[in-house]
């Protein structure tokens, strides 16, 4: 069985004529990296909330290394849309206020050394007493990350991370992510509205169709080999086989995607598979 | 605000709106020269005083006269000669210990209070009535029913105190608790912190800022307050001795009275403005 695995997952809002989506049904690998891309509306942050325990799903059910998830615990680490600081908190604060709840145990000063060490990591070492509204917005979504990663979890949910963020930061803080994830092979769920960042980050895409009864409409596999550089990746011709295939997607079939009935498997496609890997030249 | 180019100007003003209004006053004060009615029973006029007898002296006192008084208290503040003659250091010492012991009491019971009104919708709704209905009410209205049940005068003073104390501080405790960002909670939630850990870590220092001002506003109205109540009651405290001086037909008392009233409700508003200097927090 996957590491993660989601069965007839459905949420209706109370007052709500239908559902936001249901029928949803994947699985995710141990280590592996998978990012959802839909429309507003589509119940991306939903998914993201049962998961996290935050929000409970009105039917269906999610499983995680064997057990079932209910509420949130702490083999989830989560990075907030809005970062999610405690303002009144240093950055280094902010992180050991996770370390110490995932380690209670621990004495002060290992807190603190594991909570430094996490801040290094996302290249924050001379931020560590700075307040919040000292830091940037990509240093503080740095922070949020940080936090995230330092209770080690086994697995990390993303909820948008980047999309307040400008273009130069987005990119610096996606090698970061993209460095920490390779070397903890940790297992990621992502939510993005970016289809570069998609392409960029993930080894798989979920596609979700249009909200209300939203449905897992196609799963994405990403070959392109790793590690992936921003600079270059968009030279591979595959590449753009993917971008056309999602884009095509979002713009055309999101809203008039019917699924041919409840509990089918999502098809699974591999745009550009069919071209030869490039030969480094 | 835009730094000033010349800082002394401003502290020059004030000491020249003084110098003006002092001046005022002393002409306004001045004992007219009178002559005393040739007709006057002479027994009358060595017993009221004989500008009084003419009807040309007010009992408004000069500056000078207020500034000798005051002088005069502020070296003696603590002496004590009998229930009606004590120094004003004693009157004000009682006045704040009844304010300090009303106000801890509401602060001891409010802030937990609104924390629960806070977080629970439901405690909201069913206590919220009750608080619409007793927080304009003026706190001396329950003073003959505080008297009829406390009995102790002194003690139906800290009751007044506290009742007018508590609605700021819970009304503002409760509203910044059920406001508190539903991402700090949802943080605190994800990393399984305790309902207790969270209340203290999280809501606390969250809603310290509004629970300050609450407690900022409150100690406004107590010191407001204690000056009347102790009017009603009696036997000690600054509001006592107001009023004792006002049967003494003593204006110059009842003005260094006033000026001290005025500067102890200025300290404990820089005290309380300074606490929530302290917790508040920028975004």
């Amino acid at each position: 069985m996957a590491f993660l695995h989601i069965e007839a997952l459905a949420k209706r809002f109370p007052q709500a004529d239908a559902p936001v989506f249901e029928h949803l049904n994947f699985s995710i690998e141990r280590g592996e990296f998978v990012c959802i891309l839909g429309h507003s509306g589509c119940g991306k942050t939903t998914v993201l909330n049962i998961l996290s325990g935050l929000d409970e799903a009105s039917a269906g059910t999610v499983v995680m290394d064997g057990r079932e998830v209910r509420g949130p615990a702490l083999d989830r680490g989560v990075v907030f849309q809005s970062h999610a600081l405690m303002p009144w908190l240093s950055a280094l604060k902010n992180v050991e206020f996770g370390v110490r709840s995932r380690w209670p145990e621990w004495s002060r000063r290992e807190v603190e050394a594991h909570s430094i060490k996490t801040l290094e990591m996302v290249g924050l070492a001379h931020a560590l007493h700075k307040k919040p509204h000292e830091l940037s917005g990509g240093m503080k979504q740095r922070v949020g990350i940080a936090r995230a990663f330092a209770i080690q979890p086994k697995m990390l949910l993303l909820d948008e991370p980047f999309g307040a963020l400008d273009a130069l930061t987005r990119g610096t803080i996606q090698d970061e992510l993209m460095q920490i994830v390779a070397a903890t092979q940790q297992t990621v769920f992502m939510i993005t509205h970016d289809v570069d960042e998609s392409i960029l980050l993930a080894d798989r895409i979920l596609l979700m169709s249009n909200g209300p009864r939203a449905q897992l409409a196609e799963i994405v596999e990403v070959a392109l080999p790793r590690p992936r550089d921003r600079h270059t990746i968009h030279h591979d011709p595959r590449y753009y086989r993917i971008r056309n295939h999602l884009v095509d997607f979002l713009v055309n079939r999101s809203r008039a995607f019917a699924a041919p009935e409840a509990g089918h498997a999502p098809a699974v496609v591999n745009p550009g598979s069919d071209i030869p890997e490039p030969q480094a030249a | 605000m835009t730094t000033l180019r010349k800082p002394w100007l401003a502290p020059l003003l004030s000491v020249l709106l003084l110098a003006f209004l002092l001046g005022v006053w002393q002409l306004a004060a001045q004992p007219e020269t009178t002559v005393v009615d040739p007709g006057l029973d002479p027994e009358y006029a060595a017993l009221i005083g004989a500008a009084a007898a003419g009807g040309g002296q007010s009992a408004m006192p000069t500056p000078g006269e207020v500034g000798g008084k005051l002088w005069a208290h502020l070296t003696d503040p603590f002496y004590d000669r009998g229930t009606n003659d004590k120094g004003l250091g004693i009157q004000i010492g009682y006045s704040l210990a009844r304010v300090l012991a009303g106000y801890l009491i509401a602060v001891a019971l409010a802030v937990p209070l609104g924390f629960l009104i806070g977080m629970s919708p439901l405690a909201y709704r069913a206590l919220d009535p009750y608080i619409q209905v007793l927080k304009p009410i003026s706190p001396l209205a329950w003073m003959p029913l505080a008297l009829y049940t406390i009995k102790d005068s002194g003690t139906s003073a800290v009751f007044v105190i506290f009742i007018c104390s508590v609605w700021p501080i819970l009304v503002n405790t409760a509203f910044g608790v059920a406001s508190v960002r539903r991402d700090w909670l949802n943080v605190a939630r994800t990393l399984e912190v305790s309902p207790l850990r969270t209340a203290f870590t999280v809501i606390l220092p969250a809603a310290a800022p509004t629970i300050l001002t609450g407690m900022r506003i409150s100690i406004g109205i107590a010191w407001l307050v204690i000056v009347a109540a102790e009017m009603l009651v009696g036997g000690t405290g600054i509001g006592y001795f107001v009023w004792n001086e006002w049967n003494n037909l003593s204006i110059a008392n009842i003005i260094v009275a006033i000026l001290v009233i005025g500067v102890v409700g200025m300290a404990l508003d820089t005290m309380l403005a300074r606490l929530a200097r302290a917790v508040s927090y920028r975004e």
